[in-house]
């Protein structure tokens, strides 16, 4: 078994447990970290899957990065938000935004 | 213009528009109305190019393939942008009477994302574009969601993003395991070798599966009636009409082009899960007491008639092709339409109870023809847009053979017909109820138009379906 194959089934397993956290976890900040967790797993299986000097995987990963902190962050602020007593509710809605 | 021009133009022009929206708080409004005109214009633009030529493509900034990013249009993509681009003016309209001045700007500022979106995702030519779209499309419609601010649509925005993220990761997977397998991205170049790739067969049910969650196809249905219905009017009409056509527009693409209507098995489970939609999520619909939850039941019901005819478009071609275009159009009009018209209803009532809506013609008649106009395409009723697609549906089934989806199409016409009665009889019906303050015209009139669009579509079944050509 080559190390990029142990690299893809590795991320395959990161995956289906991420999956399982996402599913059974009850509160919605750990379920934020299983799809952040899932996330890296595909990420791990596209550089697995680099030919060598294919800056390729590398590109499409970094955009996968900025997407996912992006998707964090917007599900962050609406945790905060439901989280905050409903009196912070004008400040809480102008930082949302910005 | 051609379409080397109107391609990136496409994308562009909304995204310099919404981040226009944000940096002129007083001015978000008129921005939306501008910028709504300006993308009919060229929606109208590659519309008729796409007429004319077939369609075309363009590698942004002269990069080629794999590194740049390359935007294609057919006749189904332009389509799809025409009706997005349709829509978005009467939404626009409707929300610059429904918002205040500081939930406008974010309002507008993130639909014009969302249309982004939405057009490079139509006219997105590679997997990963089309990942990238698909992302911002997902994100842009949950922060949409979560603009009214209440904790139940905070917490259904929640649920929609993780739905959301779930979907997109899985279907990045399935193009992490496509790219290894055939070292390539691009749609052209990966045309009919999905099947025959080792692990094809994993990365398609990885991508289906992703992209059913996302379009909230029943039984991956569960997150898609809290965002909607707990979403502002002009917001709900926007994810209900647009947000969940667009992973079944990718499906259907990745499906044909891709995987090249593989495996028969594909098409069974899709024909399935597609009749228990229609029948199960009518039947809920019928049961809600919530005006702005029955719509979003029927929004799931609906979209098991699109995923029937998707199953049915390996078999018979065109008309099953044709069926879904038709149907995805007219429910895209009727449905937003019929979002505006509740939200209406609501607003001036200050709730959504069905049976709290009495003799409410009396006082908003467009509203309430709203309801009853967008109702004739749900049931498929002629001459509206709903009929001509049910109409090629169950000419496709029984051009396939399968009568039991005749029966189910029909039972859910019927179904859909006693819901949007259960909403007239209400509407129409009961006791006076002392004058409230009216509601700006607009809103109304917003309402009135899309969902008399959705009736006279039937009238131009036969341009659209010359625009949208032969499968590809």
């Amino acid at each position: 078994m080559t190390a990029a194959t142990l690299y893809a089934i590795l991320g395959g397993l990161l995956f289906c447990l991420a999956f399982h956290a996402l599913v059974v976890a009850g509160h919605p900040l750990r379920r934020l970290l299983a799809v952040n967790v899932m996330g890296s797993s595909v990420f791990l299986v596209l550089v697995a899957g680099a030919a060598p000097g294919d800056p390729l995987p590398q590109a499409l990963v970094i955009t996968g990065i900025v997407v996912a902190v992006a998707a964090t962050a917007l599900g962050l602020n609406l945790l905060l938000r439901l989280a905050a007593p409903p009196a912070d509710d004008t400040t809480a809605a102008g930082e949302a935004g910005e | 213009m051609t379409v080397t021009v109107l391609l990136p133009l496409l994308v562009l022009w909304p995204l310099a528009a919404g981040l226009l929206a944000l940096l002129l708080p007083r001015g978000a409004g008129t921005t939306l109305l501008v910028a709504s005109a300006g993308n009919l214009g060229l929606a109208l633009a590659l519309a008729a190019d796409v007429a004319t030529t077939g369609g075309g493509g363009h590698s942004v900034g002269g990069w080629a393939v794999p590194l740049g990013i390359a935007l294609r249009a057919d006749g189904l993509s332009a389509l799809l942008v025409l009706v997005t681009a349709l829509v978005l003016p009467l939404i626009a309209l409707h929300a610059t009477a429904a918002y205040a001045d500081a939930e406008r700007r974010y309002f507008a500022a993130l639909l014009l994302l969302f249309v982004t979106a939405l057009n490079g995702l139509f006219l997105a030519g590679d997997l990963f574009n089309l990942y990238v779209t698909l992302e911002l499309l997902g994100l842009s419609a949950v922060a949409l969601a979560a603009l009214g601010g209440s904790p139940a649509a905070l917490l259904a925005s929640l649920r929609y993003l993780l739905a959301t993220l779930t979907g997109s990761l899985a279907y990045l997977l399935g193009v992490a395991l496509l790219y290894r397998a055939a070292g390539t991205l691009d749609l052209l170049a990966l045309a009919g070798q999905g099947p025959g790739l080792p692990g094809g067969a994993l990365a398609f049910a990885l991508m289906v599966a992703g992209l059913l969650l996302k379009a909230a196809v029943f039984p991956l249905h569960f997150w898609l009636p809290p965002a909607h219905a707990n979403a502002t009017p002009p917001v709900s009409a926007a994810l209900s009409a647009l947000a969940v056509k667009a992973p079944l527009y990718l499906l259907l693409r990745l499906w044909l082009t891709v995987f090249d209507g593989a495996w028969p098995l594909v098409a069974e489970l899709l024909a399935a899960i597609g009749a228990a939609g229609v029948l199960w999520c009518s039947v809920q619909a019928l049961l809600q007491t919530r005006a702005k939850l029955l719509v979003a039941y029927s929004t799931v019901a609906q979209l098991g008639y699109l995923v029937l005819a998707i199953a049915l478009v390996p078999v018979a071609g065109a008309t099953a092709y044709g069926a879904f275009a038709l149907l995805l159009v007219s429910h895209v009009l009727a449905k937003a339409g019929l979002f505006l018209a509740v939200g209406n209803l609501a607003r001036r009532a200050r709730h959504d109870r069905i049976d709290g809506f009495e003799r409410v013609v009396q006082h908003m008649p467009l509203s309430a023809s709203a309801i009853a106009l967008a109702g004739v395409s749900l049931m498929g009723l002629p001459p509206s847009g709903g009929f001509s697609g049910k109409w090629l549906l169950l000419q496709a089934a029984i051009a396939a053979g399968d009568w039991w989806l005749v029966a189910v199409a029909l039972t859910g016409g019927l179904l859909a017909a006693v819901y949007i009665f259960k909403l007239i009889e209400h509407t129409f019906g009961g006791s006076d109820r002392p004058e409230a303050t009216p509601l700006p015209r607009r809103m109304e009139w917003a309402a009135f138009t899309l969902a008399g669009a959705a009736v006279l579509l039937g009238f131009l079944a036969q341009p659209m379906l010359a625009l949208l050509g032969g499968v590809p």
